[in-house]
This record gives C-alpha cells, structure tokens and sequence, in this order.
C-alpha cells in the first residue's frame, strides 16, 4: 500500500531542519538543569523527563497519518520517520541512565528487574522493540523491505501500548499523566481501527 | 513568640557554609511569597543531639530538605509542597489527644514547644528508593504521652493531620482518604528514637515539611511519619492509615525499612541518597536495627510489611 512519495522540496528540508532543533530542545534543557543544580534529584529528573519525551514522540509520530487523513497536507508524512528516532533517541538515552546510574552495568539486577518488575518488562519490551524500527528506517531498508516494512513498523502500536503501560504501572498514586497519555494513544488508534473496518465495509459493499 | 534566649548551638555551627547560604537564598524567596507566617524560621534553642549517623552519612543541605518532599495535601509534586505550602496556618495551633487515655487533652503548640527540644540528625528512608539525612528538633513522643495516663486498651497510637482543604489545594485532588491517617504500636510510639519534631537546622520547621509538628519514625519508610499534626488518638485496635487504606498490598500498617521485602512493584534493596548518583544499599530497620528490631522478635516481617 506504500504509495510513491512527492520528491523531497526545499521547503521541507528547512521544516525538518526545524523540527531536528526542536526535537533537540528538551535533551538541552534537561542538561542544562541538571549542570545547574536545580534537579534535587537529578536522576530522577533525567528518567522522567527522557520518558515523558518518549511518549510524546511515540504520540508524534502515530499523529502523522490520521493528521494526513484529516486533510493537512500529505508531506507531513517526510517527518515522520524523524519523529520516531527521536522517540527512539530519548528511549535510549532513557535506558542509558537506568543501566549505568540505577544498575550500573548490572546484568544480574537488570535480568531480576525485568522478569520480576511487570513495568520494567513492559518498558524493556517496548525498547528492544524499538530497535528494528529505528535499524531499518533507512529508504535502503525500505526498498529491500517491500511489502514487508509497513507490516514491520506497525509494530510501534504496541511499542506505545506497551510505552504507556510502563509509565502507567510505575505511578506511585497520581495517575493523571498516564491517563491523559493512554487517552491520547487511543484516539490515534482508535481512528485507524474505525477506518480500517469502514474500509473493509466499503470494500465488501462494492 | 519562639524567640526566647539564643541557641546553644549556632545554627553556623551544624550547617555547612554552603547549606546556610541556601537558607538565606530560600528565607528571600519566602518572604517574597505571600502569608509567610512571621515566626517562620525562627531560631529553636535546643540541646545538641547524639546524631545516629554512620561515616558516609552526612546532613543534606536545607534546600533538599526544603524543596523535595512528598505531602499531598499540597500537590503529588515533589516540588508542590515547597511552592503550595505557604499558605498553611500554622499558629494557632493544638493537638488533640483522646481515646484510650483517662482525661483526654488538649497541647497548644506553644505549651509543646516549651519542652525540652533536642536535635536528632537521622536517616530517612522513603518508600520510592530515596533517602535524605536530616538534623530535625523536637522532643521524644514518650514525652508527650507521659503525660498522658494511658488505661490498658492503649495498645496503639493513631494520628491525623490537620484537614484544611481551603490552605491545601492538593487535597482536591483525592488521592488519598484524607485526613491523613497514620498508626504505631504503643511500644514503638513510646520508644525512644520516636520524635515529634518542631524544627529542622535549627529553626521552626517550614510548612513543607509537616509544620509546626510532625512525627519522625526513623526506622520506618517516611510516609509513617505524618505530618501537621491535629490529633493523637489511643486505642486497643489497629489503626487504618492512608496509603494502607489506598493500597493494601503496597504499603502495610508496618512499613519497616526492610531491604529484603520488595515493594510489589520495585526492589527496596538500595537506595539513591540525595546528592548522589549511584544508589547504596539499603539498611534493615534503615540502620537503626541495633535500638528497634527487638520490637519484631517473633514476627514474619514478609507477612507483616
């Protein structure tokens, strides 16, 4: 179903060499407040703000087709493999500091965590499946891929299910933020699962 | 009305340079707050404690103390306390102790503040895996139960904090069975590293951290020790406390420091002490097992967590 994508114009190069800044600012400012002293807690802080930036990048890039399908225009779609590696760049960065500042360098504790700690099993999961996505996000990986590559990347539905589920599981009480992420996550696949069985209606109707 | 004679000990003399000027950069930003109560910060005057503390323990910096604290009645924030909380009305102010006494009473806080303070500088182990030492000041709760005839049902001690959802916005957002509730058996209450404490680094304890009086369990996760005091109630059954009551699974009536029971959903095994980047094991009883475990003897500390 990959339709032939318009050539790339020099309107949108300067749009994603925008959006790469953008991207980019909560990595600086992260640092920033933590080389300044205001984090009391520095790791923590780094954990959680590297997390929350993951599901908004995850939520990002699931935007992009439904925004296509509601009419913006259908170039949006040239951000969206920027969109997932910066999800990808702060999941990494994310498990960095959990591997080196909570283990450091554990395998023993990091194996515990992750069979014991369902939220930990979940994040873990969401992680490694990241990986292959980002990996073959090149247009080479695309070509070789075919057919295939679409079917590969749906898996960053449940990248994000599982992304959400992590957050969700490791709230102390105050469960707003993850509610408002997973209701977010809904609508995004919420939308394509209604025109997915309206398509199929349509279909058997004709 | 706290200023009587100077302290025996000079604030300067405890407090790290560093640390004390952290206290000035905080008093400014709040006195620039509104309704920050004018006997705020005032200096406590106290016998210098026997502090408990290991080597490698050394007191976090008033700013820590100050601006990261878990209080909900404020905001589920870490920051939330520090910037809610001057608005709490701390004077007048009384506590309320009741139930399995002969003559229930009623302490104003001034009368308490007139007993004899001393400093305990402690551990303090929170239940998410993060620790602080803390130089609070106060008196033994022993003190003020002494003063008390306790009948025979007195088997436990219950608390509340203060419920005034007009001066604490977070109480909207029901997180918790307000008011915060928390319980001890009568021999942990009565034991002497028991404190209700009064003041931090010498001075009157801020809002954020359970003004004008606070219970501080060392050996315990820190949400056993409630803050804002209002009521103190003796009774022979076992007393329902808020986060038992929001999750009984998570959080027992107990809630010992115990490296070797897991919170269901993370290990208690080490700690990251503020101010440090690498976690460090954490300590039964958060250390203090010499002065506490032989209240437990005999006890399933797996099953009573």
């Amino acid at each position: 179903m990959e339709r032939r994508l318009p050539p790339p114009q020099p309107a949108l190069s300067r749009i994603k060499a925008l959006l790469f800044v953008l991207a980019l600012i909560p990595f600086v400012r992260t640092i920033l407040i933590v080389l300044s002293g205001d984090a009391i807690d520095p790791v923590a802080f780094m954990t959680h703000a590297t997390g929350d930036w993951i599901l908004i990048f995850l939520m990002l890039t699931l935007a992009v087709t439904p925004l296509r399908r509601l009419g913006f225009p259908s170039a949006i779609v040239r951000l969206r493999r920027m969109l997932g590696l910066f999800a990808f760049f702060y999941a990494t960065l994310h498990f960095s500091i959990y591997l080196v500042l909570d283990k450091f360098f554990d395998p023993v504790a990091i194996a515990h965590d992750v069979v014991k700690r369902p939220f930990i099993t979940v994040g873990f999961t969401a992680l490694v499946m990241m990986t292959p996505l980002a990996i073959t996000s090149t247009d080479g990986w695309m070509r070789r891929l075919k057919r295939n590559w679409g079917r590969l990347h749906r898996a960053i539905y449940a990248v994000a299910i599982f992304g959400v589920l992590h957050y969700w599981w490791l709230v102390k009480r105050d469960l707003r933020q993850p509610i408002l992420f997973a209701a977010i996550l809904a609508v995004l696949l919420g939308l394509r699962l209604f025109w997915s069985f309206r398509q199929r209606y349509q279909v058997r109707q004709t | 009305m706290l200023i009587r004679k100077p302290s025996d000990i000079a604030p300067s003399e405890i407090t790290p340079l560093q640390h004390y000027l952290d206290r000035r950069k905080f008093m400014m930003a709040g006195a620039a707050g509104l309704l920050m109560a004018s006997d705020a910060f005032a200096a406590l005057s106290f016998k210098k404690g026997t502090s408990v503390l290991a080597a490698n323990d050394k007191p976090n910096s008033l700013r820590d103390i100050t601006h990261y604290n878990n209080y909900y009645e404020f905001g589920s924030g870490k920051s939330d306390p520090s910037e809610n909380a001057g608005v709490l009305k701390t004077h007048p102010w009384s506590i309320v102790v009741d139930g399995a006494v002969e003559k229930a009473r009623t302490f104003d806080i001034d009368t308490l503040l007139r007993l004899p303070l001393e400093e305990r500088i402690y551990r303090h182990r929170c239940v998410e895996g993060w620790s602080m030492v803390i130089p609070w000041v106060g008196f033994p709760l022993a003190a003020l139960l002494k003063q008390m005839k306790l009948t025979a049902k007195a088997r436990y001690v219950a608390f509340e904090t203060l419920n005034r959802p007009s001066e604490m916005p977070g109480m909207a957002e029901g997180l918790l069975a307000w008011p915060y509730r928390e319980g001890l058996r009568i021999d942990e209450a009565m034991h002497p590293l028991t404190l209700l404490a009064v003041g931090l680094y010498g001075n009157v304890l801020p809002n954020q951290n359970g003004a004008p009086i606070r219970l501080v369990v060392p050996w315990k996760y820190g949400f056993k020790s409630i803050k804002a005091i209002v009521r103190i109630h003796l009774t022979d059954t076992q007393p329902q406390t808020s986060w038992n009551l929001a999750t009984p699974n998570e959080y027992g009536f107990y809630s010992n420091v115990n490296p070797t029971v897991d919170h269901p959903r993370w290990s208690q095994a080490n700690e990251r002490r503020i101010g440090e980047f690498l976690r460090r094991p954490t300590q039964m009883f958060n250390g203090y097992g010499s002065q506490v475990a032989s209240l437990y003897q005999g006890m399933d500390l797996r099953k009573n967590f």
